[in-house]
């Protein structure tokens, strides 16, 4: 079937200006494992297509996986007419223009298979549960790791063919710690913060157990820290905490579709305006954010987005100063604002919209000691455990699983419910201190939700540590 | 247009005719396949599904899905794994596909270490719930929503068709659910982007009641839009949360809090209640089935009793428990489902009425909505988020203005504890609009709230 997609034209009768034709097939296996108990060892196989139909301007879609020709040509037929139907009340109307002609592959890195033994994988699993369970008041622990093996097949009637293979691995352990009220998680940089494109790591690497270890030795040490201060001082963010922030405070504002409204029941809008482009100062001069699907092994790398327009990498902002949208070819073409290779879907059975894929910001200048030490009096903060944002993308409030004080030039004390809040526009501006490419490190997330039918889809974010000034900081409840 | 070969165009409960029969069938054939100490679960999940996603009142995005997935538990002795794939409908397909995986778990299951808490599949009874509709036809959407507001910003999703549930396992227990919806989640934009957020949700379109319900949120943008902003500085204050803001807190009761796991597993913002600590006297959560919106059997087939209070008078009563939990601190569970999440809430309704909302909150927010929550401090029961929509600043009982958006942070212990002051008299219907790799169903049925010292930090 996927070799022969483009035979499915031969069968094809529909009366209309392009036709695609998206073959999505998907294997997945995940594996976690609770208090050296087996909790969910389970696969997941998919496969779907979506056929898109361009007629009077405007796009219909319809989805199936069952995948008979007389099923593709009865899904033609129903997005045909949806296209027919709705063409009077097309947002924009659209031409061939925005569905060029594109043919090549992309392949990750490596396979996801590795030689681990079922057996041998669940044996390690439970073996980081004994690691991360330092002493009795560790309540919980739990190791987990999912591989994902994704192929896209992109034909078109004008001569597309774009055939990509993603493989995908994420791992997450994590430890709770309980002394009476207190009640306090570390996890391995965030929850499926370590996500990538290639071979499942994760349990391969020397230093595992005693990743595990430190984990749960930081959830025993968070029990009889003093609460994050509250006050406004210097924050230092670590590679997996900057990853939301980008993606909250930077990607999504940048998304054009947002900009154009099409997402303002649902996900919100933007503080961003089309006119900003090309000129707001965005963030500091030291502020450089790149969409990269070049970056090897990144989680959202790829050679072609979902409509076949090869993607390259591109600055976003330069210099602190907003250049380009996280726009698909259709929004560029409905705001006449420069984007990127960006419509993406999540599944066969959900139409392409604009999506973030690697949004990293680029190293600076300063090592972590030189940032550290520049600072009189400031908390440090890592790995993301709350997010909130409004949906202008503007007002945020974050939280992180552990913190540290700087004091006088060093890092001190930990402190729980390290939280911070503050406003995009403003906050970027205050980013004094970028960390060089010693402390450039790449995540991932799995689970970015947007749209309307919904997708949640996988992005990947790297950064340096950074520091920005004057930040609002508080800690928990109590 | 010329289209040739046209099948006839089947929606709704007609795009999944045969699905029952088909699933049945699947059932039967692949547990007449098990060998001994082998027992086995299944579940569909599929829909037929209009999508048509709406920008100031154009069409963005219009089509159809139609997809189905089995999952299946493979249980021999006291190992499991489990295994989801396509179901198309096609018999033959979807039995190679079936078996084929179950032959991958039975080749994993040696390999695998014993699970304690494994739970075999039993028999409690089968049940069959089939709820016909009667929506729109999908080439007449677009004028049906559009004609009548092409003056104003209206921007939204319509969903409609057949959603089904079913399971089957190897005990001989059989459950069937379809039903034929529609659901509009929409919201009317003025000039000044301020917005008013609507909802239609059923089994039958009824286009005066649309025309209707957009005229009045047409009629309380204009109240938006009437006055410039007033900026309400960060502090605490007498708040009345609409049913929809409401809905938005009682999401959050599923994402770590009702659950019996999370409880014990340190992980719970209600755990404190097992400790002792009380909410309002006017707050009860209930697990309600009696509307049957939703199936009330979860992904094993159990079935829950119709309803399940969960706390009562601001005392907790019951958490969520699946079986495997029961098993495993050796409890009753509640026929919850495997993630132990609320699937038909309930609030119970109070004694304020809508009439006097505006003078009992007297000087403070009226908030329509609430947006992108999270825990702040999930064991302190404290939750972040944002005001969106419709939200006023009222003096006197009467609204003077609306407000900036908001954050707000505060704990349930506090504006569901003593902060609450009173529950309005009647509840709402709020129906779930998500989306997220299949269609919802169901909703959160609750009133509006009137509290006290609400804090806003932002």
């Amino acid at each position: 079937m996927d070799q022969d997609l483009s035979k499915y034209f031969d069968y094809l009768d529909v009366d209309a200006d392009w036709v695609g034709l998206r073959l999505i097939s998907e294997k997945s296996t995940s594996r976690s494992v609770r208090d050296g108990n087996p909790e969910a060892n389970s696969h997941s196989r998919d496969r779907g297509l979506m056929i898109e139909v361009l007629a009077n301007g405007q796009f219909g879609y319809a989805a199936t996986n069952r995948l008979t020709p007389e099923s593709i040509q009865a899904a033609a037929v129903r997005a045909h007419r949806q296209a027919i139907a709705t063409s009077r009340w097309a947002v924009y109307e659209f031409s061939t223009d925005v569905r060029p002609k594109a043919v090549g592959s992309y392949q990750s890195p490596q396979s996801t298979q590795n030689d681990l033994s079922v057996a041998d994988t669940v044996g390690l699993l439970r073996q980081v549960c004994d690691s991360l369970k330092v002493s009795d008041k560790i309540i919980r622990t739990g190791a987990s790791v999912s591989t994902i093996d994704t192929e896209h097949h992109f034909v078109s009637s004008n001569g597309s063919d774009v055939h990509q293979h993603f493989s995908i691995a994420s791992s997450n352990f994590s430890a709770t710690a309980q002394d009476g009220t207190v009640t306090q998680q570390r996890s391995d940089h965030g929850y499926s913060a370590r996500s990538h494109q290639g071979a499942l790591d994760a349990l391969s690497e020397a230093d595992i157990f005693a990743r595990a270890q430190r984990i749960g030795q930081q959830a025993l040490d968070l029990l009889d820290a003093e609460e994050c201060p509250d006050t406004c001082t210097t924050l230092v963010l670590a590679p997996d905490q900057m990853m939301l922030q980008l993606h909250e405070s930077v990607g999504h504002p940048l998304e054009l579709d947002r900009i154009l409204g099409d997402e303002r029941n649902y996900a919100g809008s933007s503080f961003v305006k089309l006119s900003d482009f090309g000129s707001l100062v965005y963030g500091s001069p030291l502020m450089n954010v790149t969409f990269d699907p070049s970056v090897l092994g990144e989680l959202a790398s790829y050679g072609f987005d979902d409509v076949g327009i090869p993607a390259t990498r591109e600055f976003l902002i330069e210099n602190g100063v907003l250049k380009r949208g996280l726009g698909s070819i259709e929004s560029q073409q409905r705001s006449q604002v420069p984007g990127v290779a960006n419509s993406r879907v999540c599944s066969w059975n959900r139409p392409p919209i604009d999506r973030m894929a690697n949004i990293n910001l680029e190293p600076g200048e300063s090592g972590f000691e030189d940032i550290i030490g520049s600072i009189e009096s400031g908390v440090y903060m890592e790995a993301n455990r709350s997010w909130s944002i409004d949906d202008y993308r503007n007002k945020f409030q974050f939280g992180c699983e552990y913190g540290r004080l700087i004091e006088n030039g060093k890092l001190t004390k930990t402190v729980r419910n390290p939280n911070y809040r503050g406003i995009s526009s403003s906050f970027w501006r205050s980013l004094v201190k970028v960390g060089d490419a010693s402390t450039f490190q790449v995540f991932g997330t799995p689970n970015c939700g947007k749209g309307e039918p919904n997708q949640v889809i996988r992005v990947g974010h790297a950064s340096p540590v950074c520091a920005f000034e004057n930040v609002e900081v508080f800690g928990g409840a109590g | 247009m010329s289209v040739q070969g046209v099948p006839s165009e089947k929606f709704g409960l007609k795009a999944v005719d045969g699905w029952e029969e088909e699933f049945n069938g699947l059932c039967d054939s692949t547990i007449a396949t098990l060998k001994a100490n082998e027992h086995l679960s299944l579940e569909l999940s599929g829909e037929s599904t209009q999508f048509m996603r709406l920008n100031n009142s154009k069409v963005r995005q219009s089509g159809t899905v139609t997809a189905g997935y089995v999952s299946m538990q493979l249980i021999d002795g006291d190992r499991t794994a489990t295994m989801t794939v396509p179901f198309t409908g096609d018999r033959d397909l979807d039995r190679a596909t079936v078996l084929e995986g179950l032959n991958d778990l039975r080749q994993e299951l040696p390999q695998l270490p014993a699970d304690p808490y494994v739970v075999l599949p039993a028999n409690l009874g089968s049940s069959r719930d089939s709820h016909g509709g009667k929506l729109l036809d999908p080439d007449q959407v677009a004028d049906a929503l559009l004609t009548s507001v092409q003056d104003i910003d209206f921007t939204g999703i319509y969903a409609s068709g057949a959603v089904v549930r079913a399971t089957g396992n190897s005990a001989g227990q059989r459950h069937w659910f379809a039903t034929e919806t529609f659901d509009l989640d929409y919201s009317v934009i003025g000039a000044s982007e301020r917005a008013v957020k609507g909802a239609l949700a059923g089994q039958a379109w009824d286009q005066e009641k649309f025309e209707s319900q957009v005229r009045r949120s047409r009629s309380q943008l204009v109240t938006l839009e009437s006055q410039p902003f007033k900026k309400i500085k960060p502090g605490q204050y007498r708040t009345y949360l609409a049913p929809a803001a409401v809905t938005e807190l009682v999401f959050m009761f599923s994402w770590g809090a009702v659950s019996e796991a999370s409880v014990r597993q340190g992980d719970s913002a209600l755990a404190k209640m097992r400790d002792g600590r009380s909410l309002s006297h006017h707050f009860t959560l209930v697990e309600d089935f009696t509307q049957g919106t939703v199936p009330r059997f979860n992904s094993l087939g159990e079935v829950s009793t119709p309803e399940v209070p969960i706390i009562v008078e601001g005392e907790l009563r019951n958490t969520l428990v699946s079986t495997r939990t029961a098993k495993e601190y050796g409890i009753k569970g509640n026929a919850a489902s495997d993630w132990e999440g609320l699937r038909s809430p309930r609030i119970a309704s109070g004694t304020l009425a809508e009439a006097d909302i505006l003078r009992e909150l007297d000087c403070g927010l009226y908030l329509s909505n609430l947006h992108y929550l999270n825990w702040s401090d999930q064991p302190g029961g404290r939750i972040t988020g944002m005001t969106r929509y419709a939200c006023f600043w009222v003096e006197n009982g009467e609204i003077q203005a609306p407000i900036q958006d908001l954050r707000f942070d505060d704990s349930l212990y506090n504006f569901f504890g003593p902060n609450l002051v009173a529950c309005t008299d009647t509840a709402e219907f709020v129906p779930d609009p998500d989306t997220y790799e299949e269609r919802s169903i169901g909703g959160v049925t609750t009133p509006g709230v009137l509290i006290n010292d609400f804090t806003f930090t932002l």
